[in-house]
């Protein structure tokens, strides 16, 4: 049997922000997850935004830790070498009712403790976003509204937790926890049972079936479908900021802003299921984003759409994020409540974590030899040309460009199936160096990348999956 | 960075680059380089293993291998040079530079005196066209498909609907079939065929794989792999009637449902592209709006047939050369190609007047399929070129001969005309 101090359940970016935390401290510690990649579900296929808190319920946990995070990825993505870029969010006002509204919003942004929220005449936020609906009557600025690769930043998490020593257990869904005179004893996964002290549950959207397992399951995750579409990073229409709508009551609405690699994003929807693993797009959601972002902004062209996706955030009935230790159960912690905010408040969690952790009392030291930064994978395509001469000289490989759309080459590949915690699948290379990602969407590379990755991995062409087991793309060999 | 100076550069080794390398060498110019990036030149022929190439051309029918086999033949005895596994970044029409990546000269720098786009076309995808569902593994364009069948012998499924009535999508059909697998049915949004009709003859009659023309999927199904789709009929605005709407089991979807120029370098080198094809507006020497870059072949506008590409690309090779040499026809007058009615669009898209008597091959589709058409070019009132068909339709190329010096006035309007 394995044995460690801490099991982290979940490899998403509350997972793996927990996991580097506790990396800074002389403890063991293993991450399990059902899925073969880290990266998570929810952590995977969001709107990639780093947020503010600005619109949080004041004085709840979640406006606390979101509202600390924010300042933090600055110093976060330039160690873990993330591609991530304050461009900020503008929320214009389009109708009069929507225009009285902001000095409510502005207020709540105020009581949230973020303070820099302006006011924008509607010339000024014309001249910001030429493409913005020409009826604004005016709006709010939110300067540190950012934008982040929420791939990169939960692999680089992962990636620089496994350099200070922790270790993943990945395809290995946990069918129990095992308890013992009111204690953690162990945590039963389809690869074997790991005895620890401590079990941090940051399952996401499975929270809730991991608590049942130690009978602390009083909420349910209902899973809160988002639909998006990616556009073109040549489309005719683009925004330079993210374009968010006055939220109603019901909903915060659907938003359009660049991604971090130049494409447009415009979504999502809200649509809460029953099942947990649906994220199937539908006509009626994709025709009610191209409703309601037309209103912002009018000329927003979908037919330059090279992808789309949902996500499903994981809600929490009763609402609310909730961080629970329990006097009956020791070691066991509990996080619910993960939502759409998770992306950006998951840096803040972790150190969260790890203080209730040292309160409580567990003794973990801190290292001395604490490994800081992460280098991540080199992109040819944003090199010079010097830089890319240099690139080839040394290793001829940058030299051959395997995705032309994204011009991602042989190199780049290798490094993200090589390096730890390294890509098994075709997908899994996508969420690492984008090849695939681009407007043929993987038509042309995808069959060189199954080479590469049998190749690499030395099993056939056959054994390659799109991403998890089961997810075969071939059925052998033509006759 | 390692320099390579030429006459002509030609981007793209497939059928249109191979055709125009060639001209431009029969024509003078005395050095021709082809840039690839591919591992071996023939371009998307070389995963085309069925026959039907060369019919107009050679008067026989060919395998896409045999076909390209005759260029690169040409290619090598004639002395065009090659850079192939280069990947070009950049066209610079200013500078008459293209940049490219190769593994053993790193960044390369080519200095042209004249530049041949011939890169092809990329497939439409399941996203672009918006098809909902999930998104497990199983869809694939039918290109990919075919590669990975007849280039990596990998066979991608076993029970097959394919969306899309393209040529390709047919081929396919018929391929997966030769291969065991259950092609349950062709399925096409229009109401007419999208390829030509021997494909489907040969393709998808003589192995009673049904077409269901005016249908549509709905909605893709399955977690991990493809488990089935849903399809339904159409209305008149190609609106699925949802009430009608069937589930078919199957485990992989393949997608024919159109090809795309790829013009990301022509439009970076800002070359005039045509909001019709996609493609670089040219005339009839294949000429870009930018003097020195010439453009063939499938990144100009989807052709259905190789030969045409081959003949359309000499064109391009033989005026780059002219171009290269000083010897470029001198213009007097540029004529614009208007379409007139039911023709979608023309290629070339204007004609020069200059001081040279042409015979031009004016290549054209039309909107919709019609029966017993006359295909006229007219200035004003006066036709100056005419032809009878028995049958039009929007997937078969057609064409009219069309002497320069008979053009008169400013524009020449092409239409298909219904015969009473």
């Amino acid at each position: 049997m394995l044995k460690t101090d801490v099991v982290v359940i979940g490899a998403g970016a509350v997972g793996c922000a927990i996991a580097r935390e506790l990396s800074k401290y002389n403890v063991n510690v293993i991450v399990v997850d059902k899925n073969e990649d880290v990266g998570g579900d929810a952590s995977k296929s969001n709107s990639a935004i780093i947020h503010t808190g600005y619109d949080a319920a004041p004085g709840t946990l979640e406006s606390q830790l979101v509202v600390a995070a924010n300042p933090m990825y600055d110093e976060l993505c330039r160690d873990l070498d993330v591609p991530f870029k304050r461009i900020g969010a503008i929320l214009p006002a389009i109708t009069e009712e929507q225009f009285e509204k902001l000095p409510e919003i502005k207020a709540k942004a105020f009581r949230n403790h973020v303070y820099d929220v302006e006011y924008m005449s509607r010339d000024e936020l014309l001249k910001m976003e030429p493409e913005l609906n020409p009826e604004v009557k005016g709006g709010l600025y939110i300067p540190r509204e950012s934008i982040i690769d929420p791939f990169i930043l939960v692999q680089a998490l992962a990636e620089n937790a496994f350099a200070n020593g922790v270790e993943f257990l990945l395809g290995a869904k946990v069918t129990d926890i095992k308890t013992e005179n009111g204690k953690i004893k162990s945590v039963v996964t389809e690869k074997g049972e790991i005895e620890t002290t401590y079990v941090i549950n940051s399952a996401g959207l499975y929270c809730d079936e991991i608590a049942e397992m130690v009978d602390k399951a009083d909420y349910k995750v209902v899973a809160r479908k988002g639909q998006f579409y990616i556009l073109d990073n040549k489309t005719s229409c683009k925004v330079n900021k993210i374009v968010l709508p006055i939220p109603t009551k019901i909903t915060k609405g659907k938003l359009m802003c660049p991604t971090i690699h130049g494409n447009m994003l415009v979504g999502p929807t809200a649509e809460d299921q029953p099942s947990k693993t649906d994220k199937s797009t539908s006509t009626e959601g994709l025709d009610s984003i191209a409703k309601d972002v037309k209103n912002l902004v009018p000329n927003v062209n979908l037919r330059d759409t090279i992808t789309q996706y949902s996500g499903l955030r994981p809600n929490r009935n009763p609402e609310g994020l909730n961080f629970n230790m329990y006097d009956d159960l020791f070691g066991y912690v509990n996080l619910s409540g993960v939502r759409s905010t998770g992306l950006t408040l998951s840096v803040a969690m972790g150190k969260y974590v790890v203080e209730q952790l040292l309160l409580s009392g567990a003794g973990f030291v801190l290292k001395d030899n604490f490994i800081k930064t992460r280098k991540g994978i080199i992109k040819f395509s944003e090199q010079t040309k010097e830089v890319q001469e240099e690139l080839v000289k040394e290793n001829p490989l940058y030299g051959n460009i395997v995705c032309r759309c994204e011009t991602i080459t042989e190199a780049e590949i290798l490094d993200a199936i090589k390096r730890p915690l390294g890509a098994k699948s075709v997908d899994a290379v996508k969420r690492r160096v984008r090849a695939g990602m681009g407007r043929c969407q993987g038509g042309f590379c995808g069959p060189k990348v199954i080479e590469i990755l049998a190749r690499e991995l030395k099993v056939s062409p056959e054994e390659i999956n799109k991403n998890d087991p089961g997810s075969y793309m071939n059925v052998g060999r033509a006759r | 960075m390692y320099n390579i100076n030429c006459d002509v550069a030609v981007i793209g080794g497939g059928p249109a680059g191979l055709a125009a390398a060639i001209a431009a060498k029969k024509e003078g110019a005395e050095k021709v380089l082809i840039i690839e990036r591919d591992e071996s030149l023939g371009g998307i022929l070389q995963q085309c293993i069925h026959p039907g190439f060369g019919l107009t051309r050679f008067n026989e029918e060919l395998t896409g291998p045999e076909y390209y086999s005759r260029f690169t033949e040409e290619v090598s005895s004639l002395g065009v040079e090659v850079l192939l596994n280069s990947m070009v970044l950049e066209v610079n029409d200013s500078e008459k530079t293209v940049i490219c990546v190769n593994k053993e000269y790193g960044m390369t720098k080519v200095v042209a005196k004249s530049i041949v786009l011939a890169m092809g076309c990329r497939e439409r995808t399941r996203a672009n066209i918006v098809t909902p569902g999930t998104r497990p593994a199983g869809i694939y364009t039918a290109g990919s498909a075919q590669r990975l069948i007849n280039r990596q012998n990998i066979m991608v499924g076993k029970k097959i609907v394919i969306l899309g009535s393209g040529d390709i999508g047919m081929i396919m059909a018929r391929r997966m079939t030769l291969e065991g697998a259950n092609v349950v049915m062709v399925v096409e949004l229009m109401d007419y065929l999208a390829g030509l009709t021997r494909n489907k003859v040969q393709c998808l009659d003589d192995f009673n794989i049904p077409l269901k023309t005016s249908h549509t999927i709905t909605k893709i199904v399955g977690d991990k792999r493809v488990e089935g789709v849903y399809v339904a009929p159409v209305d008149e605005n190609k609106k699925p009637i949802l009430e009608k709407e069937e589930f078919v089991a199957c485990d992989t979807v393949l997608f024919s449902v159109g090809l795309i120029p790829e013009n990301e370098l022509s439009k970076n080198a800002e070359v005039e592209i045509c909001p019709v094809t996609n493609g670089p507006v040219v005339n009839q020497y294949m000429q870009t709006s930018k003097e020195a870059i010439f453009a063939c072949g499938n990144v100009v506008h989807v052709n259905d047939l190789v030969d045409n590409v081959s003949a359309e690309s000499e064109q391009a090779g033989k005026y780059a050369a002219r171009l290269a040499m000083g010897s470029f026809p001198e213009k007097e007058k540029e004529i614009a190609v208007k379409t007139g009615r039911n023709v979608r669009y023309t290629c070339p898209h204007k004609l020069i007047k200059s001081n040279e008597n042409e015979k031009v091959n004016l290549y054209f589709r039309v909107l919709a399929p019609e029966k017993s058409v006359k295909l006229i070019a007219r200035c004003g009132e006066e036709i100056i070129s005419s032809k009878k068909e028995y049958r039009v339709n929007p997937g078969e190329m057609n064409n009219l001969c069309i002497e320069t010096a008979k053009i008169s006035g400013n524009e020449i309007v092409i239409e298909a005309l219904k015969e009473e």
